[in-house]
């Protein structure tokens, strides 16, 4: 297994590239062998993965390097490599698939053979995307990984499903096109003659040009994330995707924004960064109470989840914007937790669709009496998407505040509301699914959850609590990493806070905080 | 060649490239049309050579060289498609392949 | 002198009720279904007298969990008493971080002091005594196993909060609380309003909550910490414009009084409390009366050198503390739901506490919440006896010389009364006495005066509840009237505890100087003025007053209260819709916040305007397609003559019009 062990990151991304061949050329008519090889195939990329954990330095440096030169006359090598941020984001992404595929044995009824395959692909594009360290990679993982998705919520998606997907695919190609020109133009003025991330963020681009390079990676980004304005694909999406293609949409793609922030944009620019910094930080929290208000009116419980995205992922941004070592390492841990929570909550979701065939919050109701186990679960989820204190997603939530507090104070301040909201919209969607008296007959002969989506829910539970408690755990090695990062766009910065200065606190003078 | 005769040759070509043009532009048969286009390529070979000789050089008739294998290497491929479309519609009329239509 | 035991005992306290809640929780099921085996078997078969024995036992975990938890926070207490005065501090810590980044760090670090003793007491013992008359109260629900596992979690989360030695791991307790209270308030899930009432307390919390973070934040970068110890350090090196009006200590106060404001039931987050009502009584009475709607009282109290230091922050605390007692004193007069009364008397008392803590009393605030927990729970377990008696009635308007037919109740709710109306010597005369004193001193007429009144309508107020309850005639239906009847001992025995309680805790907090104890670790102000020996007279007096008005208007003379409803109908009016606090907080619940997010936000801007952008730029391509598409004809010969066309146009341009 040396070779495993010399090319740790090429092996997690082959594997289930090879995985997916083999599903391929299975027979068609032996569907559960499919369904197996697939399951296993991404349960061993799961364990395999873990590796890293084994292997990783808590520093700041990129490990598990790998390097083959490609196009060495364009400067375009196979450059590959993880700091703490991706470290558990690849793990994140590897931990959810064979969840996904676990629990989707039922709920994919047809091409049961192409969806293992998919699955594996996407996987593999994801997995790729966290690794690369070098733009023209990172490009082509970052859209071979769409033709999955798009084929995951255009075949085995619901009844609208073309129009989401094809509009999933327009928004998300509209922003990377521009980033596409955006990489050529800066290989064209840095001089450099290199796609290498580390070598073209070491000497940025003059500030005027990064602005608009800038502009281009935060629009493809954006749409990613999604960003308040750019989010209306994202209830589309989630609505007509099957519950695999909503779990690793939310749980690993929506990532991919915050993550492009954080390892593109931010540092192959950081004036622009700076400048545009505010921004970004209005529109976070816009997108945390504008989500939260909307998500609070849906009578889809795929679309509240949606929306309630659109706010978690604001506070992700706001984090990123405010760009301290405490907020970063905050919007990185919340990143891990929404994948989580909102994975499980996915699920969740698409096991009462498996049961019912419909998502509409109003044909449900005391639903408690029937599953009892399915509506503890369910409480348990929902707990730890509002960020209750010993669930994940508080510590979170509580750093990306606390570490952007001096950043604007006013952006917190507002973004707090949006803890308010949701224990409004959460708690009432609960109310009106799980408790009073079962007033639909529908619901009656209800099955409570079986072993096999046990199996898919109590990992997702067990980690959202281990988070919440054991959270020095993770960022130990999220936070070296981040602080290099804040470190070296700072330094490159000017009229920047540099990264170990005591930030202003608006109403304190004299206040002392990070960084002591 | 005289040089004196050019202009002919010239004229002679430009006649020879608008009965061809008339016939790709009205003919319906496919392999009228296919002529024609023959018949387009051949009124350039002449001016080629002609052009070569009032210039005095040779260029135009290596070109006419080339022109004179593209033309061979359409004929062949165009007259299989000529086939298959007879195949196809069991007609030669240009009018029944209208498939491009928007 | 060091007591190295200290340093497990309190883990130990937490650590009994949470594996209660794991077992309970986690083998509940198992013994769940013990009413449809009993159908299903007729009560015979041996799955059934499993699952019988099962819930048993189930029950009795939880009390052993309760009671062992009291038994090792008493234990502790008395090694903390028996170390000198200045020795009273113990930080037991585990060995990791719960949170730690970049200097930002919280450990699994405990504080256990004087103020925590009390606090840890009055958690477990009120706990286990409601942890055994749950026996009696919610034996026949046949969904007890999961009621006393989440009483159990909320022990663990309540003695967390109190036990907490920082900020944010006491507000993992807080929230913790909140959503124990959450699951409580609507464990009869079935009944709408109570799965309602239990979301809009746990809604109405967050908001305070919100505040709360922020005050964390805040606490964490003027002062530079969030360890509750080193606030106080970091909050007095700081530099003198610090502390101005509306400098950064008067700003981290507010932010952390707000999040108190939700969890004690403060204007205007009181809303949630009287809603709360709807879970079962021994809920009320441990969650909604003598624990947990105290924890704002304890942060106000446990930061007081954070917020002695702020002359601002104190002002609005003491206001908005005698303004809630003035308030929910005057509604708990036209309420008819027993429960409801006494959900708006707590109210009023925890507003007293803040008057207490307004004016730099704090272990006065301490005090009285110490001796509310008695009456008060005893008040709510009386009432919940009440309602055992009258078969699940909770209006007053029902009841009637209930004191013959149910004497251990009547006895013991008698002596819950007078204790809260402050007739000495009972524990709620030492008490408010002690805070009206404080107001005295500090030279707030005003907030004395106040105070001084909320006195006498809660005399009022208590007397109207038990003389409509137990004297006069019995007004509900005969058949109702045949079935009352007392409850079991275990429900009885925890009442006779609370009424001794009642009784003594107030004489025996001034004997045992615990006053001077807290005042170890609270702020308080120096040289207060001499007791002045009118002030309890005064007291007193107001106190019978009040108790001889309710006698006169509901026992000598009954129609009174409809004349004078009659007259100051506009005034009845108002204290009945609660003085439009929950009207108001309806209409911004349901038009503004769901009913413009929906109008406005959802189906104009984000359906609407922004995906209507996105679509219609699609629609823009599309039609642009359709309107070229006729170009397109199909026909080869038309496409050789457009090519053609244009090569002579492209030609005739190069060769003749630009050289031109």
């Amino acid at each position: 297994m040396s070779f495993l062990d010399q090319h740790l990151l090429s092996s997690l991304i082959l594997l289930p590239l090879l995985a997916a061949v083999v599903v391929a050329l299975l027979p068609r008519e032996s569907v559960g062998l499919q369904k197996l090889v697939a399951l296993v195939s991404s349960a061993a990329v799961f364990l395999v993965s873990l590796k890293l954990l084994g292997g990783f330095q808590a520093t700041a440096a990129m490990q598990f390097k790998e390097t083959l030169p490609w196009l060495p006359e364009y400067g375009i090598a196979y450059r590959l490599g993880i700091d703490g941020i991706s470290l558990w984001l690849v793990l994140l992404t590897t931990f959810l698939t064979p969840l996904c595929l676990l629990g989707s044995w039922q709920g994919i009824e047809h091409r049961q053979k192409e969806f293992g395959v998919f699955m594996l692909l996407l996987e593999a594009g994801m997995i790729g995307v966290f690794c690369a360290l070098d733009l023209f990679l990172f490009y082509i993982f970052w859209e071979a990984m769409l033709i999955p998705m798009y084929f995951l919520i255009g075949i085995w998606g619901h009844e609208r499903r073309i129009y989401a997907a094809v509009k999933f695919f327009l928004y998300t190609m509209a922003g990377s096109v521009l980033m596409l020109v955006a990489f050529l133009v800066l290989y064209r003025e840095s001089g450099l003659r290199t796609f290498e991330l580390a070598v073209l963020a070491q000497s940025p681009v003059p500030p005027a040009l990064q602005a608009w390079l800038f502009a281009a990676f935060a629009l493809a980004f954006a749409i990613k994330v999604p960003m308040f304005p750019f989010h209306t694909w994202l209830p589309d999406a989630h609505v007509e995707a099957p519950t695999a293609g909503s779990v690793i949409l939310a749980g690993v793609l929506l990532k991919m924004g915050g993550y492009g922030f954080l390892r593109l944009a931010i540092p192959l620019f950081p004036q622009a960064a700076l400048d545009f910094g505010p921004w970004i930080g209005l529109l976070a929290v816009i997108g945390v109470v504008y989500g939260a208000l909307v998500s609070l009116v849906q009578p889809d419980l795929k679309k509240l989840v949606a929306y309630s995205s659109v706010s978690h992922l604001g506070f992700v941004m706001l984090g990123v914007a405010a760009f301290s070592t405490v907020s970063v390492t905050g919007a990185v841990y919340q990143m891990l937790n929404h994948g989580i929570s909102t994975g499980a909550l996915f699920f969740m979701v698409g096991m009462l669709y498996e049961r019912r065939h419909t998502r509409l919050i109003g044909e449900f109701g005391g639903l408690k009496n029937v599953i009892p186990w399915y509506a503890a679960i369910f409480l348990m989820v929902c707990l730890s998407s509002i960020a209750v204190p010993g669930f994940n997603g508080f510590v979170g939530e509580f750093l990306i505040l606390l570490g952007s507090w001096s950043y604007d104070w006013r952006l917190v301040a507002a973004a707090s509301l949006g803890v308010i909201l949701a224990a409004a919209y959460v708690l009432w969607m609960v109310k009106r699914v799980l408790y009073g008296e079962v007033t639909n007959p529908k619901n009656e002969g209800l099955r409570d959850l079986s072993a096999r989506e046990l199996c898919v829910l109590v990992p997702l539970v067990a980690l959202a609590l281990f988070m919440g408690v054991a959270s020095p755990l993770f960022t130990r090695t999220i936070e070296p990493a981040v602080a290099g990062l804040v470190e070296q766009v700072r330094a490159q910065q000017q009229g920047a806070p540099s990264a170990a200065q005591a930030p202003v606190t608006a109403p304190a003078p004299g206040a002392v905080a990070e960084g002591h | 060649m005289n040089p004196a005769l050019v202009p002919h040759a010239v004229l002679l070509s430009l006649a020879l490239f608008v009965i061809g043009a008339l016939g790709v532009f009205l003919r319906r048969n496919v392999i009228t049309v296919f002529m024609s286009i023959e018949l387009m390529l051949n009124a350039v070979n002449l001016a080629f050579v002609a052009f070569s000789r009032s210039w005095d050089r040779l260029d135009g008739q290596v070109l006419v060289f080339f022109v004179m294998t593209v033309a061979a290497a359409e004929a062949a491929v165009g007259l299989a498609i000529v086939l298959a479309l007879h195949r196809h519609k069991d007609t030669l009329d240009v009018d029944a392949f209208s498939l491009l239509k928007g | 002198m060091e007591d190295p035991l200290l340093n497990q005992l309190p883990f130990l306290v937490l650590l009994l009720p949470l594996v209660g809640f794991a077992v309970l929780a986690l083998f509940g099921d198992a013994i769940r279904d013990e009413e449809t085996e009993a159908r299903k078997s007729g009560g015979q078969g041996l799955a059934f007298r499993l699952r019988a024995e099962g819930t048993r036992g189930a029950m009795l975990i939880a009390c052993v969990m309760a009671i062992g938890s009291f038994a090792l926070a008493a234990w502790s207490v008395a090694r903390l008493l028996a170390l000198p005065a200045d020795a009273r501090f113990y930080q037991p810590s585990l060995t990791f971080d719960w949170i730690s980044v970049a200097g930002f760090t919280v450990p699994m670090g405990l504080l256990l002091d004087p103020l925590s003793s009390v606090m840890i007491l009055v958690v477990s013992g009120i706990g286990s005594l409601i942890h055994v008359y749950s026996v009696g109260y919610m034996g026949h629900d046949p969904e007890r196993v999961r009621y006393f596992s989440y009483l159990n979690l909320f022990l663990f989360f309540m003695l967390l909060l109190v036990l907490g030695g920082s900020l944010p791991l006491m507000f993992v307790g807080w929230e913790g609380v909140g959503l124990c209270s959450y699951l409580l308030i609507g464990f009869w899930f079935k009944k709408e309003s109570a799965s309602a009432a239990g979301m809009k307390a746990f809604v109405v919390n967050r908001v305070g909550d919100a505040g709360l973070i922020l005050g964390m934040i805040l606490a964490f970068s003027a002062l530079g910490s969030v360890d509750l110890l080193e606030l106080r350090l970091g909050a007095e090196g700081l530099a003198p414009e610090a502390f101005g009006a509306f400098g950064p200590v008067t700003w981290v106060c507010l932010l952390l009084f707000v999040g108190a404001c939700g969890k004690s039931a403060q204007i205007p987050l009181h809303v949630w409390l009287p809603d709360a009502m709807e879970g079962p009584t021994p809920v009320s009475a441990l969650i909604h009366a003598a624990t947990m709607v105290t924890a704002g009282v304890y942060l106000v109290s446990r930061l007081s050198p954070l917020f002695a230091l702020s002359e601002t922050a104190l002002a609005v605390v003491a206001v908005v503390g005698t303004a809630t007692a003035l308030m929910a004193a005057t509604i708990a007069l036209v309420q008819t739901d027993i429960k409801k009364v006494l959900a708006y008397s707590t109210v009023s008392q925890l507003g007293y506490m803040f008057l207490a803590c307004g004016v730099g009393a704090f272990w006065v605030a301490i005090f009285h919440l110490f001796t509310h927990a008695f009456f008060k729970a005893l008040l709510f377990l009386g009432s919940g006896s009440v309602i055992h008696a009258m078969s699940g009635e909770q209006d007053m308007r029902q009841m009637g010389g209930l004191r013959s037919k149910i004497p251990w109740t009547y006895w013991t709710f008698l002596v819950g009364t007078l204790a809260i109306a402050g007739i000495p010597p009972l524990a709620g005369f030492y008490s408010k006495d002690a805070i009206l004193l404080g107001a005295w001193g500090a030279h707030k007429p005003v907030l004395f005066g106040v105070g001084l009144a909320t006195a006498l309508l809660t005399a009022f107020y208590m007397s109207r509840l038990l003389f409509l309850t137990f004297f006069g005639r019995f007004r509900g239906s005969h058949e109702a009237e045949h079935h009352v009847h007392e409850s079991p001992a275990s429900m009885l025995v925890p009442l006779v505890v609370l009424a001794l309680g009642s009784v003594v805790t107030g004489w025996g907090w001034e004997r045992l100087h615990m006053g001077e104890a807290l005042n170890l670790v609270l702020a308080h102000a120096e040289g207060h003025g001499a007791h002045p020996s009118w002030l309890p007279v005064l007291a007193t007096l107001a106190a019978v007053v009040g108790i001889v008005a309710a006698w006169y208007a509901y026992v000598m003379s009954p129609e009174i209260p409809g004349r004078v409803s009659a007259a100051a109908r506009g005034l009845q009016r108002v204290l009945e819709e609660k003085w439009g606090f929950d009207l108001a907080f309806d209409w911004f619940a349901a038009r503004v916040v769901v009913g413009g997010s929906e109008s406005a936000l959802w189906k104009r801007f984000d359906a609407g305007l922004i995906d209507g952008t996105v679509n219609g730029l699609g629609r823009f391509v599309d039609a642009w397609g359709r309107a070229t598409r006729g170009l397109q004809t199909g026909l080869l010969r038309g496409y050789a003559l457009l090519i053609f066309g244009g090569a002579v146009l492209l030609l005739s341009y190069l060769l003749w019009i630009r050289p031109a």
